[in-house]
């Protein structure tokens, strides 16, 4: 029904001749509040998928290092994924400091990869950061690839003695987690 | 029906051209629920409720799923789930609050979408496949509630499942057999409790389609209106957008504010404290009740005490609970009096607002009130009435009732006219 002179209320009358009606300002005002309010309601419909709390408590791991001698390694759990704790050798440290850093993939000094003072202590996540298989080379007998590292048997990276990227489709080097050494012996991952 | 003065749709530009020739959606909508819909232009806010309980059933799917997403149906775990939900998924209080909540929301609308079919007789013809239909929905809706609060395995929910399931025990010589056969076990477990998701997952979906086929068979004959009087003329209509859905969109606001308060301030008003203690098939709770929209119906169940010659009571509380709903699949072939709104009918007033109203409340106090006197005695009066409104008094108020005159047209109703309307013309269902 248009609004002829006859019919038409303070709402619908454009009293000022600027062609702008009060109730112009209604339809704007009310359109933009249920706008708005879908909107807020989205927040909590998409929130909800992400970590829960509980699973945001599980996010941190103490590890026991004391036992593991040079040239082993363990393997523990990090928020529900491989975490490699390696003692490298006095030979692999020296390896992974002779390779010249300008020349790799993700370039990277032993030093920048591990602690101060703990520099034979290298903590990596057991994830190939190619598309996430748990690399071999951590276990005893396991297939360490050609630069005495890991080596993800899935599409073939190989990493070397400070879990960097040599050869292979992965793009970066071994992911370091965030960890701290509580005491001599112990580090917390997360 | 599609009244000739309909408006007609017209694509716009390029694409919805190309759309309206390939999958005519937007003419759908705009034949539905847009300008191309024409509506009685005399609707009250009592015709909200449709639209209201469409929105409630969609939130209860989102909801739904959400929650199914951090839920599991496994005895060891349900409970402790619903408490995870609770305590440690995002928002998870919000969504389950919200569920349970909207599942009451759901019933408040659709409670009085039915009352308003009651009064303004809307299930009468052409409009009887409607109902028919409504009238599936909410048996639909009884089936999914009941399987719904079974789900977070407390107290309420076991032995809800446990009485509920006993009905089908009241059956003659296959009862018990069936009994099992529902709960895959002597006594709710993870059988039941995993069928149930199943099918608490899958019904809404089912009255999803309902509600399609609902919709459909209301646009055929257009909305009934406050009259009862059909359309006549384009004068009598307004076209459904922009006129119902504002007035839809302001109701839906009110729903809104009461359901939100409801869910952040007495968000367990409507639930029962039992239902937070896990599911123990060795302790009966004291007092045990459905949810509050069973409560009419679950008076109606406990009204019959006495065997009655052959048949014993609890068959006989079955049949009746059973019967109170079904008996509304021939109500438009009881009531035959040929006007339709209750506000032309005087007679029908008086047992409407003195008889069935009274007697609803009646029961619905009595299902929520312990099994004993003077509840079960109330109970079985108000049932009795129940059934003689709908078996007796409305057959024969269709007959011998005087109506009062009916307006010539919606138009008239709305603007007033001198022209006084003859009864033995409108009087007649238009066909």
């Amino acid at each position: 029904m248009a609004d002829t002179a006859a019919t038409a209320t303070p709402e619908t009358a454009d009293e000022t001749g600027d062609g702008i009606r009060r109730r112009d300002f209604i339809d704007i005002a009310a359109v933009s509040a249920a706008g708005v309010g879908g909107l807020a309601v989205l927040y909590p419909l998409i929130s909800q998928m992400a970590p829960s709390k509980d699973v945001l408590a599980a996010s941190t791991t103490e590890v026991d290092v004391s036992a593991i001698q040079p040239g082993q390694a363990i393997k523990a759990v990090f928020r529900k994924q491989p975490l490699f704790v390696r003692r490298l050798t006095p030979a692999e440290v020296q390896e992974a400091n002779a390779t010249p850093v300008g020349a790799l993939r993700d370039p990277q000094t032993l030093a920048e990869r591990t602690q101060e003072g703990h520099q034979d202590m290298l903590v990596t996540m057991g994830v190939c950061t190619h598309l996430g298989c748990v690399p071999l080379g951590a276990a005893e007998g396991e297939v360490k690839g050609e630069f005495g590292g890991y080596f993800c048997p899935c599409h073939g990276s190989h990493y070397d003695t400070a879990g960097r990227i040599r050869k292979g489709p992965a793009p970066t080097n071994l992911e370091v987690p965030e960890y701290t050494f509580t005491s001599d012996t112990t580090i917390q991952v997360g | 029906m599609s009244f000739p003065w309909a408006k007609e749709y017209t694509p716009a530009n390029g694409f919805t051209k190309f759309l309206d020739e390939k999958l005519p959606l937007p003419r759908l909508v705009y034949n539905a629920v847009g300008a191309g819909y024409p509506v009685p232009r005399n609707l009250s806010y009592f015709w909200n409720f449709g639209v209201l309980a469409g929105f409630f059933l969609v939130l209860q799917i989102v909801t739904g799923i959400i929650l199914a997403m951090h839920y599991a149906a496994n005895a060891q775990v349900a409970f402790a789930t619903t408490e995870h939900i609770m305590r440690n998924v995002n928002w998870g209080w919000l969504m389950r609050y919200a569920h349970a909540n909207g599942a009451s929301f759901f019933f408040i609308v659709v409670y009085l979408h039915i009352f308003r079919g009651f009064y303004y007789s809307s299930y009468k013809a052409p409009r009887e496949m409607i109902w028919l239909l409504g009238v599936t929905i909410f048996l639909l809706m009884m089936a999914t509630a009941f399987m719904g609060y079974v789900l977070p395995w407390g107290q309420m929910s076991f032995w809800g499942a446990k009485v509920i399931t006993g009905l089908f025990g009241a059956i003659p010589l296959v009862g018990e057999p069936i009994q099992i056969w529902l709960l895959g076990g002597y006594a709710p477990d993870n059988a039941a409790l995993n069928r149930f998701f199943s099918l608490h997952f899958l019904l809404p979906f089912v009255i999803a389609g309902c509600v399609i086929l609902h919709i459909w068979a209301l646009h055929i004959p257009g909305s009934s209106n406050p009259t009862g009087v059909e359309i006549k003329s384009e004068s009598d209509t307004l076209p459904f957008h922009p006129y119902y859905t504002v007035k839809d969109g302001f109701g839906l606001g009110v729903a809104l504010i009461l359901f939100m308060t409801m869910v952040f301030f007495l968000p367990n008003a409507l639930g029962h404290p039992d239902n937070y203690i896990e599911a123990n098939p060795l302790s009966t709770p004291a007092h045990i009740v459905p949810e509050w929209y069973f409560w009419p119906f679950y008076a109606i169940l406990r009204a019959f005490t006495v065997d009655f010659l052959f048949i014993p009571a609890k068959l006989l509380g079955v049949i009746a609970m059973f019967g109170s709903i079904l008996l509304w699949f021939i109500l438009p072939w009881l009531d035959r009096s040929p006007v339709r709104s209750g506000h032309y009918r005087p007679l029908f007033r008086k047992f409407f607002w003195f008889g069935l109203i009274p007697a609803m409340i009646v029961l619905f106090i009595c299902g929520g009130a312990p099994a004993e006197e003077p509840y079960v005695m109330l109970s079985q009066l108000a049932t009795a009435y129940y059934f003689l409104h709908f078996l007796v008094i409305l057959p024969i108020v269709g007959q011998i009732e005087k109506p009062e005159p009916l307006p010539y047209s919606i138009t008239e109703a709305v603007l007033g006219s001198d022209k006084k309307a003859v009864l033995g013309e409108n009087a007649s269902p238009a066909v």
